[in-house]
């Protein structure tokens, strides 16, 4: 059943957090974070606007400066050449830039970048698996089209095939569903989660969507402030109480079969 | 092509190289050269002595395959033989070096910005070069140092100064990112403006050679200014088709850059420098040659896509070709009087840009 992409080492690599924190300037974000997730887990960080999610996110990536350590299979990402990160590592950002005049199929090609030279162009291999991508994720017929004519999922979904190209061991998302609406959302972690059971591999997003965070993630991380405040399996990180305290909500947590559902309680008019 | 290891997968139709939308990008590099080459040709037929084309070509071959001991027969009479290898040929090579050398860094400035309204005068080059090469005709007791002209030196250094500049306060105020950088450079620019207007007001004698210089000039063309840039353009040009995949994986944003493998810092400072380059050389021979930088890429892309790896080795020649034909234009127009290079650049470009705006807003 499982189709598998050619040539994929695609097992999922143990991410682990050890004293991350990192500033904007002189001012604190994150405070010494610990996470660890397991090979083929999908971790999601939740937590109140300005919590630094994203934040966490862009340190686990290294694109931004950090004190502390991430490890990708015991492995310190520091000191650990630009490409070779690039070839454990994919990142699909909370607001995608999509370059003009750009089809498709060449968008998905950036992805095979740290598994070719720089200046040479794409090989058999690369090609076979921008194809490959494509076709698991239903984008053969819109590979020459230009990006900017994809409606707003089509376009998550070439994000995700570019990352899926990398041929990655760790697929990090930042808000992977937040330009879409709840149907779509639905279709691009139902596809997240079949990636990751197909190919183990492991996956960290951020998720503004506490229900949809509550369904989809074996884990969840609460962060509060720059710190972790909670951690665990969806039904013990999702209650009223934390909802209370760390986003200031009134909220009913439901128990439902494939995880708890959140449900917003308006305040008594008085 | 697409047959794969593994279960479950076919060929497919869907090569990103066989697309029916887009022309195959092999046969617009074919016909942008093509049509880089009919307009050299033509540069060299045209102007105030009319050469035979035949003629020409024969003489080309002749001089050619001369050392080889083959002789062309049914060339050029003296005369013009000396007008063709000293005043057009020379001054044709210089156009298609000039316009392929800005079109290119127009091109690379776009890409390394995000910004289609980038030109290879943004960071400052133009304004270092016209101050440096305002200061050199206001002030300078000699024409020459060496065989080198004093002004196209004074222009060269000028615009690598600028761009200098630019670069440096970038770095002092935002680090690496495109729009600080852009900021620097427009605080540079008007700076070095500034100087430039106060010398010219200041030294009115000269303003006539000034306003010549600004407006760009191929009219003195020489073999040794063709000599002189040849070397930095090839060397600037050469890079920058080298980063074009790089810049492509740029195009996606920083963050995402990085994540696939890239330095967007290095990377930039690389791109930005060589276009610098390229422009600083095509400056310092031509002066300041306005609109090609900026509006060449945008036709190129009209043909090829916004893929930079495809994108500026096709600005490179339609560049070429465009400066061309628009020296021809300028040299006809109001013969035996010549019109500023600049001018036509502007005239001619302006309006043929705009019907290519119009086209393709009609087949959208």
């Amino acid at each position: 059943m499982s189709r598998r992409i050619a040539e994929a080492p695609a097992t999922g690599a143990r991410v682990e957090v050890v004293g991350l924190s990192a500033a904007y300037g002189r001012r604190p974000v994150l405070h010494s974070v610990r996470l660890t997730v397991e090979p083929g887990g999908w971790l999601a960080i939740i937590g109140p606007n300005g919590s630094g999610k994203s934040t966490l996110l862009r340190s686990v990536l290294g694109v931004l400066h950090h004190q502390g350590q991430v490890r990708i299979d015991g492995v310190p990402t520091t000191g650990m050449p630009r490409r070779e990160r690039a070839r454990s590592l994919a990142y699909a950002p909370q607001i995608p830039v999509l370059p003009e005049g750009v089809t498709t199929a060449d968008y998905v090609t950036l992805g095979r970048t740290p598994h070719r030279p720089l200046l040479a162009a794409p090989r058999a291999v690369d090609r076979r698996v921008v194809a490959d991508v494509m076709a698991r994720l239903g984008l053969e017929t819109l590979a020459d089209r230009q990006l900017a004519t994809l409606s707003g999922g089509e376009q998550q979904r070439a994000v995700l095939a570019r990352a899926l190209a990398q041929q990655p061991r760790v697929l990090l998302l930042d808000e992977p569903t937040a330009s879409l609406d709840l149907g779509h959302a639905q279709q691009v972690l139902d596809l997240v989660d079949r990636l990751r059971r197909q190919d183990g591999l492991t996956v960290v997003s951020t998720l503004h969507d506490l229900t949809l965070a509550g369904q989809y993630a074996d884990r969840l991380a609460l962060l509060s402030d720059g710190r972790i405040a909670a951690e665990g399996p969806p039904a013990e990180v999702l209650t009223a109480e934390a909802l209370s305290a760390h986003y200031g909500a009134r909220a009913q947590v439901l128990p439902g079969p494939h995880g708890p559902a959140v449900l917003p309680v308006r305040a008594d008019d008085s | 092509m697409t047959a794969t290891a593994g279960s479950g997968t076919r060929s497919r139709p869907g090569e990103p190289s066989a697309s029916p939308r887009r022309r195959r990008p092999g046969l617009v590099l074919a016909g942008s050269g093509a049509a880089l080459v009919l307009a050299v040709l033509a540069g060299v037929w045209v102007g105030a002595l009319p050469l035979a084309p035949g003629a020409v070509v024969a003489t080309l071959l002749d001089r050619l395959l001369g050392p080889l001991g083959i002789d062309v027969p049914g060339g050029l009479s003296g005369t013009q033989e000396a007008v063709l290898l000293e005043l057009r040929l020379p001054r044709v090579l210089l156009a298609a070096l000039v316009g392929g050398g800005l079109a290119v860094a127009g091109a690379a400035y776009q890409g390394v910005f995000r910004n289609p309204l980038a030109d290879p005068y943004l960071l400052g080059a133009a304004a270092g070069a016209g101050l440096g090469a305002t200061l050199v005709i206001a002030y300078s007791p000699v024409q020459s140092i060496g065989p080198v002209g004093i002004v196209p030196l004074a222009a060269f250094a000028g615009a690598l100064l600028g761009v200098g500049c630019a670069l440096v306060l970038g770095a002092v105020t935002g680090g690496s990112h495109g729009p600080t950088l852009l900021l620097a450079g427009i605080a540079v620019a008007a700076f070095l403006s500034a100087g430039q207007t106060l010398v010219q007001q200041r030294n009115t004698d000269d303003l006539r050679e000034i306003y010549g210089w600004l407006l760009g000039q191929l009219g003195k063309a020489q073999w040794s200014d063709v000599l002189m840039v040849l070397p930095y353009l090839g060397i600037a040009c050469g890079v920058l088709m080298l980063c074009g995949r790089a810049l492509d994986v740029l195009a996606v944003g920083d963050d995402e850059a990085s994540s696939l493998g890239v330095h967007p810092g290095r990377l930039r400072l690389l791109v930005i420098v060589a276009a610098s380059l390229a422009t600083a050389s095509a400056v310092a021979v031509s002066g300041l040659i306005g609109f090609v930088g900026l509006v060449v890429p945008h036709i190129a892309r009209r043909f090829v896509g916004g893929s930079n790896a495809r994108l500026l080795p096709v600005s490179l020649l339609i560049g070429g070709a465009f400066l061309v034909l628009a020296d021809i234009v300028a040299r006809v127009v109001i013969a035996p009087a010549e019109l500023p290079i600049g001018v036509v650049t502007a005239f001619v470009g302006a309006p043929f840009f705009a019907g290519l705006l119009w086209i393709g807003a009609r087949h959208r």
